[in-house]
């Protein structure tokens, strides 16, 4: 079939790529350039880096999900190394994935009734004398369950790349007398960095975007940019503002993906 | 040697059970026959009961699984032509245009999409409710099976198209005898994880769905929001149950032979991603 008769094929699917790819984010920016009148204008953007508040929130999101990255990542990688080397990984793989299948909503809502003020913790931490602690809209709550919830998609693509490591390498590595603890940190690290790069992208850039557990669990105390937009679009109602967030927040996303770019040229093909 | 991999097993399962403990504990309440989730007081039904007979739960739950259905059937269609189109491109550069499009709208964050598609649905004077929740699940539906069926079709050799015309047939006959018999793997694995997908989608729809429509997750978030509902244990129960069967199938059709692919899209764009243009 010659490239010609691809076009027919494509109509729906163009269709699709300029109706909800292109212009919803055009627009987007649109609103972010536009005041209540529809006069053009750079004033939400003028607002957003002046104003204190603005900047603050978007330092204390990063700072939370650049945490929830760490976190996520150092109970991750060992994970993933431990399940690329016992039988049936692709068994544990699944167990792995299946908690993403669950609802995000209830998962949340889980850990409303594990840390409540009377919730099984605090129950736990009073038995032990410790307790009752104020453990739900709390940061370290959020941060808690932020980290649950992305742990998966950290675990996944590094396990990808583990998986891919030729095994001669660090027998190499063992043969020419280096220490587990050498091999693991010369030879195998260095060659799953594009996992841990690939994992960094699926935890940092949805973190940084999450509003409904900023509600649930973090009690409104933590605000990403994720809860400034929706709370800008869907309660004050001052969609340049929320726009112009979004736009930050798509530029942040971009920078991220940048910085965690794959350097290496690939000899693919 | 042996003692460190008796500590990694050890580490495997505390992280196992870190993982899975609050799913169960969710599950395990449901069957409580107290109203909170505290203290376990004895085995009961009746929260299932309770949640079979609130017909409002009902409706949305019906509501969530016709959103999901119809709109993986759509996006499957047009994706699964979407990713045909991109692979009879012939010129590489055109291709990554494409992919990278594709793309855009599964790397970006939900909130991104749900508000330009509030703004879009504003602007078009379309009604937010059942149609703009549904056209949204469409839209951030096509680029998965995009990414699900074009692997597919890169992986079946070309000359098989070749020796289908020499021998006379005509384009329908090469798409439907030939091309869609090979990838049908990949439609199938696309269409089941947009299902999932749509299931699972909160901040988009949330965005999108006015004041009249709900669907479950928009809901689950209202009644969260005023505290503990057991009814709602015992809708994750069965919601756990239908995870479990549609991951089952799943990874019937999709370990044909693509192993351990991520279910979640940011999993599925970083393998798409990895792997690259081939």
């Amino acid at each position: 079939m010659k490239s010609k008769q691809s076009i027919p094929y494509m109509v729906p699917y163009v269709l699709w790529i300029v109706l909800f790819v292109i212009l919803p984010l055009l627009l987007m920016l649109i609103q972010s350039l536009q005041d209540i009148h529809q006069q053009w204008t750079l004033a939400n953007y003028a607002n957003f880096f002046r104003s204190g508040t603005y900047l603050k929130m978007t330092f204390n999101s990063i700072f939370y999900a650049f945490l929830v990255t760490v976190i996520t990542l150092s109970i991750s990688y060992p994970m993933a190394y431990g399940l690329s080397r016992v039988k049936n990984s692709q068994f544990w793989l699944l167990l792995v994935i299946l908690p993403t299948w669950v609802n995000l909503l209830l998962k949340a809502y889980a850990f409303i009734g594990l840390l409540s003020q009377t919730g099984t913790v605090n129950q736990f931490l009073g038995f032990i004398g410790i307790g009752p602690q104020q453990l739900l809209f709390t940061d370290t709550s959020f941060i808690l369950v932020a980290s649950y919830i992305e742990l998966p998609f950290m675990i996944l693509p590094i396990f990808n790349s583990l998986v891919e490591v030729n095994p001669s390498l660090p027998n190499a590595a063992r043969d020419l007398g280096a220490t587990p603890w050498q091999t693991l940190r010369r030879v195998i690290f260095p060659l799953t960095l594009g996992g841990v790069r690939a994992g960094v992208q699926a935890v940092f850039i949805p973190t940084l975007s999450l509003f409904m557990l900023t509600r649930l669990i973090g009690g409104n105390r933590v605000i990403t940019l994720g809860t400034a937009i929706e709370e800008h679009f869907l309660i004050t109602q001052n969609w340049g503002m929320g726009s112009t967030i979004g736009i930050i927040l798509v530029v942040a996303m971009g920078i991220t993906m940048y910085v965690t770019r794959d350097r290496k040229k690939r000899g693919k093909r | 040697m042996k003692k460190q991999s008796l500590l990694m097993k050890f580490y495997l399962i505390v992280v196992f059970l870190l993982m899975y403990l609050p799913i169960f504990y969710l599950i395990l309440f449901a069957f409580n026959r107290g109203d909170y989730m505290t203290s376990f007081t004895g085995f009961s039904l009746r929260h299932f009961a309770t949640m079979f007979a609130d017909t409002r739960l009902m409706g949305i739950l019906l509501n969530t699984f016709i959103i999901a259905l119809l709109s993986s059937l759509v996006a499957t269609l047009v994706g699964t032509f979407g990713a045909l189109g991109i692979y009879l491109l012939k010129r590489r550069n055109l291709q990554n245009v494409f992919l990278g499009l594709n793309n855009i709208l599964m790397v970006s964050p939900d909130v991104i999409i749900g508000a330009s598609f509030l703004i879009l649905f504003t602007m078009a004077g379309l009604a937010l409710g059942f149609g703009s929740v549904l056209i949204a699940h469409i839209a951030f539906s096509i680029p998965i099976v995009v990414l699900l069926v074009l692997p597919k079709l890169n992986e079946m050799d070309s000359a098989l198209i070749r020796a289908a015309q020499d021998l006379g047939a005509r384009p329908y006959q090469v798409l439907s005898y030939v091309i869609l018999p090979y990838i049908w793997t990949g439609i199938m694995a696309g269409f089941f994880m947009t299902i999932t997908y749509s299931l699972d989608d909160f901040a988009v729809t949330f965005f999108v769905t006015g004041n009249g429509f709900t669907t479950l997750s928009v809901e689950i978030y209202a009644r969260a929001r005023q505290g503990i509902d057991l009814s709602i244990n015992a809708l994750s129960a069965l919601m756990f149950l239908v995870s479990l069967v549609l991951v089952i199938i799943y990874y019937f059709i999709a370990n044909h032979k693509q192993k351990g692919s991520g279910k979640h899209k940011r999993a599925t764009v970083n393998q798409q991603l990895g792997g690259g243009v081939q």
